[in-house]
């Protein structure tokens, strides 16, 4: 294992000399070559043990959440921090924690590891985590994955591979998710989760919408309530399967624009209110998770408090950013990587319940088809864009860019979007200038990119020197 | 002068965007001043077949694809059948083409029959082909068709339909025999993702006319401003060769 820690640490060092960006994927295939158990080997030395989460979305904000409420309980984790969640990612993570001769540090405490949905089963086997975390299940770059059925299929033959002694946190409102406590051969304890409160719903399912047919009998579900595509409270009137009471329940959720949320939980510990410093009904989901996942883990509600309200967001996931000059002009950027969670950016930017008008909502969207944006750029037609059209806020400047710009401002038009409002550009510089460009005085820049796009935007404006940092450094 | 649209299965099979076609459809019908209506239509409706213009038909997952099979068996299959000898036009897309065949078979499990519209048949395969692809159609006046496929059926025509275009880029109907889609009639089936039709506006345009024409007569299609489209389109095919 010497070999296979040392082998992946030149690597990831290489990688970083060569300035091929943040070096999270190479050392972990170097160091899996070398020796292929190395990921068991190390994370087994974890005293407190490990925790996994996986699901579509919000996986890198969850961890992210998680990871600041152990820090918290003094269980300092091990963690994929990058979002680099395939299995050589985590070998990279690993490799890169471990002393040359392969043992840990005894300043990790514990370990926290994201997990690409596809890569699930395999790193459940190598981790064996003591509580696993199933966020969600989206559609999301089908054409690297196949199709959902597919990843649900394989999760439930792995799940069985929980021990008596672990936990499988589950998320009760998502109707395949919730269905995973009736696999055949489980062992772990279960947990769920869900939000109770119903003020902020949606009156129709989204086109985005996937898990619509009841999980066990295939018939079209009911929803007492929809919150967040297909998570909602359901239920099955042919068969009779319907949402588990969650365990660790949001009983009152008060959403705070683009800012902030707060949200009261119930949890068999007790009652605990807590300020999240993150916007959407989304984070509110993540954050539920995260309180679920912990509690598991065996983590003190009082713990959990303070870790979750002093964390921010994620890289790149909402960002803040001050553009220089003194027009007190700002950016927020936020990632949109599938239909739902760009449906659920557009629901922060554009609310509906929301009486009052608010000042124009200039936009600048940035739509890749890299390998890790999804090649297929078909979503884009599942994301309820006519909101823009339909929405009492008004739409300021609107510039698309990236390498499928023109398939972005085509599917604007089709939304019903005025085409003079379209400023179409695929290079990033020439766009964020023209954006900028365009910006009143006391604006925000709404910037909207897909995956590499924004990473590639963040290192223009690292260029710019507009941030501080183009990699994960943190 | 109005449009009736069918929306066969929108919540079972509805997968990859497909639908846009719907959007792109009613919108340049409505741009034109045709008033459109979409109904949706799913498991046990009934269709009658002189009522709409046209049909689109998408993709689903596996799951899906069997409660769909079983509900066309019922009273659709005929009814569909029976619009497409009169003129309706139906445009369908990876699983919503293969059901419009014979039949789809699966490796272990027994045939998902389809309704037989198209003299075609799909065998499940271990290769998945997906990528952009480009398509040299042979329909008069359409061209170059850009999209994207993803799908591991592999469709075989026979003498009672034809293909919809010749396949530049990509796997096409089955990786072996160079061809994509099939036409029957207005009936057209294809493995075209994308959307298919905001950025292929001179085959929705053809589609648009067809439609119309069924109890309209002939109609001359106002131009528009394709600028965005054909921006979509060029884009879409300069990535296509790119990443081939």
């Amino acid at each position: 294992m010497a070999a296979a820690v040392s082998a992946g640490k030149v690597s990831a060092l290489a990688t970083r000399l060569l300035g091929r960006g943040g070096g999270t994927a190479l050392p972990g295939l170097v160091a899996q070559k070398v020796y292929p158990g190395v990921l068991r080997a190390i994370t087994a030395q974890l005293p407190g043990g490990s925790l996994m989460v996986s699901g579509t979305n919000g996986k890198t904000t969850t961890a992210r959440m998680i990871g600041s409420i152990l820090d918290a309980a003094g269980l300092t984790p091990l963690h994929n921090r990058s979002g680099s969640n395939l299995e050589r990612g985590l070998i990279s993570t690993v490799v890169g924690a471990a002393k040359p001769g392969g043992r840990l540090p005894n300043s990790y405490r514990s370990g926290l590891f994201e997990v690409d949905e596809a890569a699930m089963p395999a790193v459940l086997g190598a981790v064996r985590p003591r509580v696993l975390l199933l966020n969600n299940l989206f559609r999301d770059q089908l054409d690297r994955y196949g199709e959902l059925d597919a990843i649900y299929s394989k999760w439930r033959a792995a799940l069985p591979r929980l021990s008596p002694e672990s936990t499988l946190v589950l998320n009760a409102d998502d109707p395949a998710i919730a269905a995973l406590s009736t696999t055949r051969g489980l062992r772990a304890k279960l947990v769920t989760f869900g939000i109770e409160d119903e003020h902020y719903t949606l009156g129709e399912l989204p086109h985005a919408a996937d898990s619509i047919s009841c999980p066990r009998c295939n018939s079209r579900l009911q929803y007492g309530a929809i919150l967040l595509s297909h998570l909602g409270h359901w239920r099955c009137t042919n068969c009779g399967l319907s949402r588990p009471r969650p365990d660790v329940a949001a009983t009152r959720v008060v959403l705070n624009g683009t800012e902030s949320s707060l949200v009261q939980v119930s949890t068999h510990a007790g009652e605990v209110d807590i300020k999240l410093q993150v916007p959407g009904l989304y984070n509110v989901y993540n954050a539920l998770a995260a309180v679920a996942a912990t509690l598991a883990f065996g983590v003190s509600v009082e713990h959990i408090k303070a870790g979750l309200e002093s964390f921010s967001a994620a890289f790149g996931r909402i960002e803040r950013i001050t553009i220089p000059g003194d027009g007190g002009r700002n950016m927020l950027m936020a990632l949109v990587k599938n239909p739902v969670g760009f449906n659920e950016v557009l629901r922060m930017l554009f609310p509906v319940d929301d009486a009052e008008v608010g000042s124009p909502r200039n936009l600048l969207i940035i739509i890749n088809d890299l390998i890790a944006d999804g090649r297929d750029v078909s979503w884009l037609w599942d994301v309820d864009f006519e909101v823009l059209v339909t929405s009492q806020h008004p739409l300021g400047n609107l510039h698309v860019a990236g390498i499928r710009a023109a398939d972005m401002a085509n599917r604007l038009k089709y939304a019903g979007v005025d085409t003079a409002l379209i400023t179409c550009d695929t290079s990033l510089d020439g766009a964020l200038d023209a954006a900028v460009g365009a910006l009143p005085a006391g604006q925000t820049l709404y910037v909207l990119p897909t995956y590499t796009a924004m990473l590639a935007f963040r290192k223009l404006l690292h260029n710019r020197g507009w941030v501080q940092s183009q990699f994960w450094e943190d | 002068m109005d449009l009736r649209i069918a929306f066969l299965y929108p919540e079972l099979m509805n997968i990859y965007g497909d639908r846009g076609n719907i959007l792109a459809l009613s919108r340049r019908a409505k741009w034109r001043g045709i008033d459109v209506s979409v109904d949706r239509v799913s498991v046990g409706d009934t269709i009658d077949p002189d009522y709409y213009d046209f049909y689109f038909f998408g993709g689903g997952q596996d799951k899906q694809q069997i409660t769909v099979s079983q509900d066309l068996q019922g009273q659709k299959k005929d009814a569909l059948k029976e619009a497409v000898e009169r003129g309706a036009v139906i445009l369908s897309v990876c699983g919503g083409y293969q059901m419009l065949g014979d039949y789809y078979r699966p490796f272990d499990d027994d045939d998902l029959p389809g309704i037989g519209l198209f003299d075609a048949h799909t065998d499940a395969s271990n290769t998945r082909y997906i990528g952009n692809v480009l398509v040299d159609c042979v329909l008069p006046g359409v061209g170059t068709i850009v999209a994207f496929e993803n799908h591991s059926g592999r469709t075989f025509l026979g003498p009672g339909c034809k293909p919809l275009g010749k396949s530049l880029v990509g796997g096409g109907n089955n990786g072996q025999d160079g061809t994509e889609g099939a036409i029957y009639r207005n009936a057209y089936g294809c493995y075209l993702h994308g959307s298919l039709l905001p950025k292929n506006p001179r085959f929705a345009d053809l589609l648009l006319t067809q439609a119309l024409a069924r109890r309209h007569g002939p109609v001359e299609l106002k131009p528009l401003d394709d600028t965005l489209e054909l921006l979509a389109h060029a884009s879409a095919t300069e990535r296509t060769r790119a990443t081939k």
